[in-house]
């Protein structure tokens, strides 16, 4: 529950915006930016993609469900502060364990509700994303400006260092810790994954990866070993994978060209799956660019349409920063699908080798199942290689 | 895929009267549609025997026929037009049946008509209970464990199996699961299986494990051929399992779900939708989950746009009908816009950032004698939405949105007060699911309740009880207050916590109107915010807005053009319906054609006003002063509209005036002057026109001497009347005496009114329209049942069919003299009484009436447009319109009755109004109009079998007429002792059957066999005899044409007779245009 004590959100334009405070005692500065889903708060803080955000929800009733074991995408949250209108005092769920503001204030993240997040949003859509400050300690107007202000910019930041693994390591398919079962209903069976029998050893660059992709990949015949960011190809093509998968992460995806280099000396002899950033590492390892987005697509309910099938996919996306598509033209890769909303490149597939990448989440956690073949054409991509058929 | 060319016209089915279950929603859909088909190319051809509909208004068609919704009357019109395709998911139920009827029969493979947005198949596979339960777990998805049966042993059977009770009945194929029930024993379940066994068409009734308290949601689902599918909307229920969504309080979005848990649902709706085929369209998928488990179950699916699709489009911004037309014709999501946002394609799914909340309107009031308990049977006959930022303000302006005298969750007014209630009262009201359910609640935390205690209670999730619980404890604080004291802060929380200025007063001991100064000066202002469908992710262009307390106010600028604001009608209630949202809907298509802009304010999801293309701004509102007001002054209108909207914002109209609001037409002072009996009677007397000679009495024994005075019968009811709740006709003193304290319960204090009752009267509604110089007389409507009917259950037939010219030439003159005396600029209605050769007037209500748009179809003549460019300063001679026109074909209104939803209720027609909506009969033969008018209000005449006839004594002479006549016809007449022997001895061949307590066989016997076609049966006296209600019930529930007055019995005579001997045919209402006599 919202405590009486008073928490603060400057904005570096100088806008204002007070409420009310929870979870950690702290003063932050980060990129103020919003989702539009309204389900799937818990994801959200354990995305590791956030890091160095201060995320808006827009759906006004957050904390109602809590916080469960299960639901997580990392060991604990990784953005940096939580905007909410209303925190629930209670929570009502049978899986629940905790609450939003116990949660985070036992991860050192402060929070602030009773904002008028509309309001906020729509000045993040007119004016685009915005450094910003939230103080749930006293800290006088200005000051909280001036921080927001000062906060180093993410532009030309390496974030993947502060969320990817320390060392290898196998994301095991039986321990109970990593929450491998997909979440079904008592006496519901449909969604129950049928793992291929044959695995395939897929190196998963984890660029502050959300377990849930390496969940699909499980659920989709992978033993998945993975690999932190900085690792070389060299040190990949000694484990000998079958294939190699490149995660989501947080930051500027231009400046991480030693993870560029990595992945263009990999494209030739492997098959390739990116997500995220991972599409953005795969655009820049092709000699493609990436550009910085207004405000960013953060929601469950962005309409992707494959440029292939004609058809439309509901997706889940958390992403600044998009490939420039006239980059690509002559670099042998293809747009594959667009974004419905506002046309910017949703995923690429090489014209010859078996790479493809998208820019939303397959994995959805939080948002809607629709992409989930993607990690079977995955799948059959390898299986096809392994036969010696690309 | 481009829309299909090989199509060229398309059918569709409305959804008939207004009945429980089936409500505007439709006229909501079918409108859509209609437009996004024209839209297109494709020739429309609209069927709908609702005439106070926008979809059958002319224009919305090519082809309108307003003609019964049967397959005898689709046949004829298919014939005639041709069809190329048939789209039936949006009229409703009856669409639905009617095109399955049409599929059996073999109607649509003879004339080559395909069936398009759903297949025979798929409606057949989502109706059919066992076929869907089958499909269900074909997919992997758990439902409850239930057994279809056929016969009470086959469901002691099933109940033996499903072990344990309460289980739950379900009947198959009946309107918003009709005669459903939960039984909690053997007993219970012996009568409830019965039952349904009868009101199911095809005797058959599902035995389900009862999912009692478990939490409910609805998944709103589209799909295009290219099987994309996105979610619209989720709900989730308020009210736990076991009370039908309809008479459920529901919250958008879904509450309680984590991502994990929606996802699921999501892709479990997905799974359905496309298991049962629903090629392209809206559905509705019901789930319920185990609040202790998680487990998932799916409850039923409706594939087709149903009431919940026209919440979700209202609550979201997404117009799901009219998507869904344009997916029938073969587009795909992805090649459709979203209006809203205009950038961004259809092909989304919208996300909210504001609650949305619905309550159902309940009107138990006007059947007394029926069950009250809330259960898997829809008993509600409207609902209100509002949408507020959070729950609690969304919650609050809701229960003020309702206009049952609640403020809000507490704050005084009715519901809000102070008073203690035994624990024993308080443990009833919330374990029973009731309507008032959610007062009790804060009654509840009141003395001290738990919410774990008002949980197991009531099994209403915590996270709603903890939300209503804070309202409660604001409450608590806000009473230690006083306007001086508290803190501006504290102050605007309080607003954003939904509470009204009239709550406030309340605690602060204040008046409205000083905490609504004191918020002003404050700096606390409504702030208005837009349904976007999209969260302000990006830009809106579609002023849509509900207000809200927050940083920024998201009213769009000016556009330099006059705004007028049209107070709609609210959530649809016994008296106020569907007409009065047509009339809404016309002013303001009326005044955006000559160039104002009209600023639409309601609180019905289920409303065409409510759409947001509509009006040129849509504001989602409860129609309270304080609400009406700020809208009002936020976007500076230069008047405001209260004569279209029924009585709810007739009520606001002096407030308004007196808050400065322009009321532009006749003024409010006019308006009370035609409430207030002495000025009124004062009025009469200059115009030298009559009233029935009354009294008003303070007390029982002024009562009594009054009513003395004035002789027997007397009608008896209280000063100001709404639909005509609390009125009674008696015939003696004892009847009075009985009465009267009943009358005084009701409105204690205040006057009663005592008239003397016509007896035998012709009634006659005048509709008539004025701009202050000339006034027309837009239609006058006879009365088939004598006085003391009320006007809206009343039958009637237009133009008049029994009265003298000279009579309707006095009637013409004191019309145009009360327009010319109440300075009418608009509409006006007139209830006259003519007995012999004396002219009565009843009631004079200067507002636009339930009987406009059947009397602007039946002249074809706009009426409620013509009324709202007057009320602007445009004059009929301008506008054209300076003669009356009677139609050269007949007319015929008739009333559809919701007793099938209220067993025990009393059938009798009499001076409180009951039914639910109306339907219209066109015919150059006014005995085959009257039948049409029958036929489309269900069952229709016979024209053949037996008829039961059983009258009260005054009745008997003119029974015998009516036996012989039908005897003449071919009919068997059978009749009880009573009038057996009068029929007898005046030579009719009765066939005698026994009483209820005179053995069997008996005429419920006869009723329920399928041996009776109609039952003429007049009710004596005012409380009418049980056994005599039984047959009435039985012939409601059995589909047996039904009689209850000796001049409707009279009507349908001549109506058989002419189904028997005259050609019935069918005819669109364009090709009466014209077909009028100027007089």
């Amino acid at each position: 529950m919202s405590s009486s004590k008073p928490a603060i959100l400057a904005l570096e334009d100088g806008s204002i915006f007070r409420g009310r405070a929870f979870g950690a005692d702290a003063t932050i500065a980060g990129e103020c930016v919003f989702n539009t889903s309204m389900t799937g708060y818990q994801e959200i803080l354990t995305d590791p993609s956030y890091f160095g955000q201060i995320v808006t929800m827009t759906a006004v009733q957050i904390g109602n469900y809590g916080v469960n074991d299960e639901d997580t995408e990392a060991a604990a949250p990784k953005c940096s502060g939580f905007v909410v209108r209303e925190l629930s005092p209670v929570v009502s769920n049978w899986r629940s364990k905790l609450s939003v503001g116990d949660y985070l204030r036992r991860h050192g993240i402060p929070g602030i509700s009773e904002v008028d997040t509309r309001a906020l949003t729509k000045k993040l859509r007119v004016d685009g994303a915005m450094k910003c400050c939230l103080s749930t300690l006293p800290l006088a107007d200005d000051e909280a400006v001036r921080r927001a202000k000062s906060w180093q910019d993410m532009a030309g930041a390496d974030y993947v260092k502060e969320v990817t693994c320390q060392a290898p390591y196998l994301w095991r398919a039986d321990d109970a810790a990593n929450y491998n079962t997909p979440y079904l209903p008592v006496g519901t069976t449909m969604n129950a994954p049928g793992v291929p029998a044959k695995k395939f050893r897929v190196a998963a660059f984890d660029y502050g990866a959300k377990h849930s992709i390496y969940r699909k990949l499980v659920h989709h015949g992978f033993e998945v070993q993975v690999f932190p960011a900085t690792t070389t190809h060299e040190q990949v093509r000694e484990q000998k994978p079958d294939a190699v998968f490149l995660s989501n992460g947080p930051g500027d995806p231009a400046a991480l060209p030693y993870i560029h280099q990595t992945v263009t000396a990999l494209l030739p002899d492997y098959p390739i799956f990116g997500i995220c950033l991972g599409h953005q590492m795969l655009t820049h390892a092709l000699g493609g660019t990436t550009f910085k987005l207004k405000f960013g697509h953060r929601g469950g309910n962005q309409p992707v349409k494959n440029l292939e099938t004609g058809k439309v996919s509901i997706t889940a996306q958390n992403h600044g920063f998009a490939t420039d598509p006239k980059s690509l033209e002559k670099r042998g890769a293809k747009v594959t699908e667009i974004n419905l909303n506002d046309q910017t490149v949703e995923g690429l597939r090489h014209t010859k080798l078996p790479i493809f990448s998208v820019q939303y989440h397959p994995e959805a956690a939080p948002g809607p199942n629709d992409a989930d073949p993607l990690f079977v054409d995955f799948y059959k991509m390898v299986e096809a290689r392994k036969a010696g058929k690309v | 895929m481009p829309k299909r060319t090989d199509l060229k016209s398309i059918l569709i089915i409305g959804a008939g009267p207004i009945v429980i279950g089936q409500a505007c929603e439709f006229d909501y859909s079918g409108t859509q549609a209609c437009k996004a088909l024209r839209e297109e190319g494709y020739k429309v051809i609209l069927v709908n025997s609702n005439p106070a509909t926008i979809m059958t208004d002319p224009e919305f068609a090519d082809v309108t026929y307003i003609e019964p919704l049967t397959i005898e009357f689709l046949e004829k019109i298919i014939a005639i037009e041709r069809p190329s395709a048939l789209l039936p998911t949006l009229g409703g139920q009856t669409a639905l049946n009617l095109a399955m009827e049409l599929n059996k029969a073999g109607i649509l493979t003879k004339y080559g008509v395909e069936m398009i947005g759903a297949k025979p198949d798929a409606i057949n596979k989502g109706e059919d209970r066992e076929l869907f339960k089958q499909c269900m777990l074909r997919i992997g998805l758990d439902v409850a464990k239930s057994r279809t049966v056929k016969s009470m042993a086959e469901a002691l059977a099933a109940a033996e199996m499903l072990g344990v009770f309460p289980l739950i009945i379900r009947p198959s194929f009946t309107l918003g699961g009709s005669g459903g029930g939960i039984a909690y024993n053997k007993e219970e379940f012996e009568r409830i299986v019965a039952n349904g066994l009868d009101l199911s068409p095809v005797h058959e009734v599902l035995v389900e494990e009862c999912l009692l308290g478990w939490k409910e949601y609805e998944m709103e689902v589209m799909r295009d051929h290219k099987d994309q599918c996105v979610v619209i909307c989720s709900i989730e229920n308020f009210d736990p399992m076991g009370v039908h969504t309809g008479d459920s309080i529901t919250v958008a979005p879904a509450m309680t779900l984590t991502d994990k848990e929606f996802q699921v649902m999501r892709d479990a709706s997905f799974a359905v939708i496309r298991e049962i085929g629903v090629e392209t369209g809206g559905s509705n998928i019901q789930f319920s989950i185990d609040p202790q488990t998680g487990r998932q179950v799916v409850i039923e699916m409706n594939p087709r746009v149903s009431r919940s699709s026209a919440l979700a489009s209202k609550a979201t911004g997404f117009p799901i009908a009219k998507i869904a037309a344009k997916l029938a014709v073969g587009y795909t999501l992805d090649e459709l816009r979203n209006d809203i946002t205009r950038l961004t394609p259809a092909s989304f799914e919208p996300t909210i950032d504001y609650v949305v909340t619905k309550i159902p309107r309940f009107t138990f009031e006007k059947f007394p004698d029926a069950d009250a308990t809330l259960t898997s049977a829809m008993k509600s006959v409207g609902e209100a939405m509002a949408i507020g930022r959070t729950f609690k303000e969304s919650m609050q302006k809701c229960l003020r949105s309702l206009e049952i005298g609640a403020r809000g969750f507490g704050g005084g007014g009715k519901h809000g007060g102070d008073e203690a209630f035994e624990e024993e009262v308080l443990n009833n009201k919330l374990g029973t699911p009731n309507a008032e359910r959610i007062f009790y609640l804060r009654h509840a935390f009141r003395a001290g309740y738990t919410v774990e205690q008002i949980f197991d209670l009531t099994k209403i999730d915590p996270w709603f009880l903890v939300q209503l619980r804070e309202i409660w404890e604001m409450e608590e604080v806000l009473r230690k207050q006083t306007l001086a004291s508290i803190e501006t802060d504290a102050f605007r929380r309080a607003k954003q916590f939904g509470f009204s200025d009239a709550q406030l007063a309340h605690f602060f001991q204040s008046d409205m109107t000083t905490v609504r100064a004191a918020r002003k000066q404050r700096g606390i202002e409504t702030t208005y915010r837009l349904v976007d469908t999209c969260a302000a992710e990006f830009e809106a262009f579609t002023p849509y807005y509900y207000s809200s307390y927050g940083d920024e106010n998201e009213v769009m600028k000016p556009s330099g053009k006059k705004k007028i604001m049209i107070l709609g009608g609210g959530p649809n209630r016994i008296g106020q319906g569907i007409e009065f949202d047509y009339c809404c809907v016309h002013a303001s298509f009326a005044l955006r054609e000559i160039g104002y802009e009209s600023v639409m304010v309601n609180s019905n999801p289920e409303t065409v006003s409510t759409d947001y293309d509509t009006s040129d701004r849509l504001y989602f509102e409860p129609l309270t002063l304080e609400d009406v007001l700020e809208i009002y002054q936020q976007e500076k209108c230069d008047g405001a509209i209260v004569q279209f909207g029924g009585q709810t914002p007739l009520n606001l109209a002096s407030a308004l005036k007196k808050n400065g609001v322009n009321v532009i037409g006749t003024s409010p002072e006019s308006i009370e002057i035609a409430e207030d009996r002495k000025l009124f009677v004062a009025v009469l007397n200059k115009l030298g026109l009559r009233q029935p000679d009354n009294r008003i009495a303070l007390s029982e024994a002024e009562a009594l001497t009054s009513a003395a005075e004035i002789g027997y019968p007397v009608l008896v009811r209280p000063s100001f009347v709404l639909g005509g709740r609390g009125m009674f006709i008696l015939y003696s003193e004892d009847d009075l005496k009985a009465v009267v304290r009943q009358v005084f319960d009701v409105m204690p204090g205040k006057p009663v009114l005592i008239d003397k009752f016509l007896e035998d009267a012709i009634e006659l509604d005048v509709d008539c329209i004025s701009d202050g110089e000339t006034s027309v007389v837009g239609g006058m409507l006879e009365h088939i049942e004598f006085a003391g009917v009320h006007s809206g259950d009343a039958a009637m037939v237009m133009p008049p069919h029994t009265l003298s010219p000279a009579m309707l030439t006095a009637v013409r003159t004191a019309t145009y003299a009360l327009a010319r005396e109440l300075k009418v600029v608009g509409l006006m209605n007139v209830q006259f009484a003519i007995k012999g050769d004396d002219l009565y007037v009843l009631e004079v209500n200067p507002r636009a009436s339930r009987t406009v748009p059947f009397v602007a179809k039946a002249i074809g003549v706009p009426l409620a447009k013509l009324a709202a460019k007057v009320m602007t300063g445009a004059k009929l001679k301008d506008l054209g319109f300076t003669r009356e026109l009677t139609p050269k074909h007949w007319c015929v209104k008739e009333a559809v009755f919701p007793f099938v939803r209220f067993p025990g209720a009393t059938i009798a027609l009499g001076p409180e109004m009951r039914s639910t909506g109306e339907v219209m009969g066109l015919d150059d033969d006014l005995g085959v109009a009257f039948a049409k008018a029958e036929a489309a209000a269900k069952p229709g005449l016979p024209v053949a079998g037996n008829v039961f006839l059983s009258v009260k004594d005054p009745d008997k002479s003119r029974a015998v007429e009516i036996a012989h006549a039908l005897e003449k016809l071919g009919f068997t007449i059978c009749s009880t002792s009573g009038t057996a022997k009068v029929l007898a001895d005046a030579g009719v061949t009765v066939k005698r059957l026994a009483k209820i307590n005179e053995g069997r066989p008996n005429a419920v016997d006869l009723i329920k066999n399928g041996q009776i076609q109609m039952v003429i049966n007049t009710p004596g006296g005012m409380v009418p005899r049980r056994d005599e209600n039984a047959i009435r019930s039985a012939a409601y529930a059995h589909n047996v044409c039904l009689m209850t007055t000796i001049t409707g019995a009279a009507a349908a005579v001549q109506g058989i007779r002419a189904l028997m001997e005259k050609h019935v045919g069918v005819r669109p209402i364009q090709q009466y245009k014209g077909n009028v006599n100027v007089v």
